[in-house]
């Protein structure tokens, strides 16, 4: 069903990874990224995948969690690897057949390609499977607070962000409610031809944007009843500040980045 | 006679295998026969929506069978399909899935999808709108334009359309004001007798279904807990309110009056309590 979406879903807990400042862990995923992407041999592969492991240990995560959320995506990860497989010119030639060429620079490229990818949904998963998605967005808003220097407003869509994030839950609840109310009308979403079948998705659709509208009335009627005016003069209940953890993580960063550029130096 | 709708032994147990499993029904038997008005309560979680869903194959049983005239629902595809128009179902707070331009083309729906000739839908469109008391001109606006107790009546008109041999309904009067409540219970009871059809309503106002029905279900922690006529369910008043459910006023009035020592026998309308009382007080 619908409810087993668990795409990107907040794992409570309380292990350091959890306790992290959302702005550290954050800061951390581009430093990742960035080294992920300037990795360029075995070795810093290596590296990268033995920090990510261990961090998925520290955090408790269980591992199934983030198979579970690889599934939507293994097209795509297919995809990208025989791409690269079969499109790298390359000297050593392991296969030829037909129009089909395999070479060894062809699998060393879809295996770092598949790496990367996998790594890097990996990481971005175990940001949001530790971070509630109120404490992302205290970071994000806090962040990109410099921003408000050019008239960028931070906070409302910090605000923005929270809110949707918060009623994506309620939404699939209210499909799923939907859905089966329209089925018990006999309406049919699973057979039919492609005109149909999109034809058929206007009796969900219609009644699930009149409730998401009711409902930011509600909500907007409720969030001025409580006084809220914007960002600008608004105190916080949990003030982000940078602790022992988050510092010592800042430098478990840093040395991974320094060692896989130092290492793609050699190429290694 | 065979029954109209039977459940065997059935048991539903959501998210199998996972941390999050639960069993909401757990080896439920009933046999519901021809146009009987039957009342289930149960609190919150005990399995009432659960086993509504299962009458018209929205849900397949872990375990156990729902026959509809004697045949399974789920021996074959095309007789799932039909049990959804034999079986109506009537959710919570049904207005919030309308969706057509117009009254008329909502309450068509359900008709559309089984296929009918168009003046077979016309004529189901203006019976069932009859028995929910829409007027001629309210066909034509759209249902967004209506009140709120008057959209409620569109949504189950929608469902009434498909003419169905069971008609579920799940607390069908929630929210409305008690003249509101009134007149749709008076619908459904209408469209049971005109069509012979069974009614079972799912409802936490005890006074209601004590004055509507002629046969209970209790459901409590998954299980059916009684299945009786109003009277027989009544009769173990303290149990229902030891499961945290309501009893009907008048027989919470009778209980005080046996706890302060009077020889009353716990009655559940009105009329029976003048009964009780005008003859001087009879059974134990």
């Amino acid at each position: 069903m619908l409810k087993d979406i668990t795409l990107g879903q907040y794992f409570p807990g309380n292990s350091v990874i959890h306790r992290l400042d959302p702005r550290t862990k954050l800061l951390l995923l581009v430093v990742y990224i960035v080294a992920l992407f300037m990795a360029d041999g075995f070795i810093s592969y290596g590296i990268m995948l033995v920090f990510l492991l261990s961090v998925i240990g520290i955090s408790g995560v269980p591992g199934k969690a983030f198979l579970r959320g690889m599934k939507p995506l293994v097209f795509i990860l297919v995809f990208t690897a025989i791409l690269n497989l079969l499109m790298t010119p390359g000297e050593t030639v392991l296969v030829h057949f037909w129009v089909i060429t395999i070479t060894l620079e062809g699998v060393v490229r879809a295996f770092f390609m598949l790496a990367r990818i996998l790594m890097l949904i990996t990481c971005t998963f175990l940001l949001t499977y530790t971070t509630s998605p109120i404490a992302l967005t205290d970071g994000l808003e806090s962040l990109l607070s410099p921003l408000k220097f050019v008239k960028v407003p931070v906070h409302e869509l910090a605000m923005m962000m929270c809110i949707a994030l918060r009623f994506i839950p309620t939404l699939i609840e209210e499909t799923d409610k939907i859905m089966s109310a329209q089925k018990a009308r006999g309406a049919d979403f699973e057979t039919g031809k492609l005109m149909e079948r999109v034809k058929a998705l206007i009796p969900i659709l219609v009644p699930l944007f009149i409730s998401a509208f009711r409902r930011a009335d509600d909500l907007a009627t409720a969030m001025e009843c409580r006084c809220y005016h914007g960002g600008e003069g608004r105190t916080k209940m949990k003030l982000l500040r940078y602790k022992r953890h988050d510092l010592l993580s800042f430098a478990a960063g840093a040395i991974l980045l320094a060692a896989v550029i130092v290492l793609g130096q050699f190429s290694l | 006679m065979a029954p109209v709708l039977e459940i065997q032994n059935l048991t539903h147990i959501y998210s199998i295998g996972t941390p999050f499993e639960h069993t909401a029904l757990d080896d439920v038997s009933i046999r519901i026969e021809q146009g009987e008005f039957i009342g289930v309560i149960g609190h919150t979680g005990s399995g009432k929506s659960t086993l509504m869903q299962h009458m018209n194959g929205l849900l397949k049983p872990t375990s156990g069978k729902v026959l509809l005239d004697g045949v399974d629902i789920w021996s074959d595809k095309k007789i799932t399909r039909q049990a959804r128009f034999q079986v109506g179902l009537v959710f919570q707070y049904p207005e919030y899935q309308l969706f057509e331009e117009t009254v008329y083309r909502d309450i068509a729906f359900g008709p559309k999808n089984m296929r009918l000739s168009e003046e077979e839908i016309d004529r189901r469109v203006r019976e069932a709108a009859g028995f929910v008391g829409l007027t001629e001109e309210m066909l034509q606006v759209s249902p967004f334009d209506l009140s709120g107790g008057q959209k409620r009546r569109v949504a189950i008109a929608g469902v009434i359309a498909m003419e169905p041999k069971v008609l579920i309904l799940d607390e069908p009067t929630a929210g409305l004001d008690p003249a509101g409540r009134e007149d749709i219970l008076q619908n459904i009871d209408n469209y049971r007798k005109a069509k012979n059809a069974t009614v079972l309503m799912v409802s936490h106002s005890m006074a209601d279904v004590a004055r509507m029905t002629d046969r209970l279900l209790v459901m409590n922690g998954a299980k059916l807990a009684m299945d009786g006529t109003p009277s027989e369910v009544f009769a173990h008043s303290r149990e229902l309110l030891q499961m945290g459910l309501d009893i009907p006023p008048i027989t919470r009035v009778f209980l005080q009056l046996q706890e302060q020592g009077m020889d009353v026998p716990l009655v559940y309308t009105t009329e029976q309590a003048i009964e009780a009382l005008k003859g001087g007080v009879i059974h134990a």
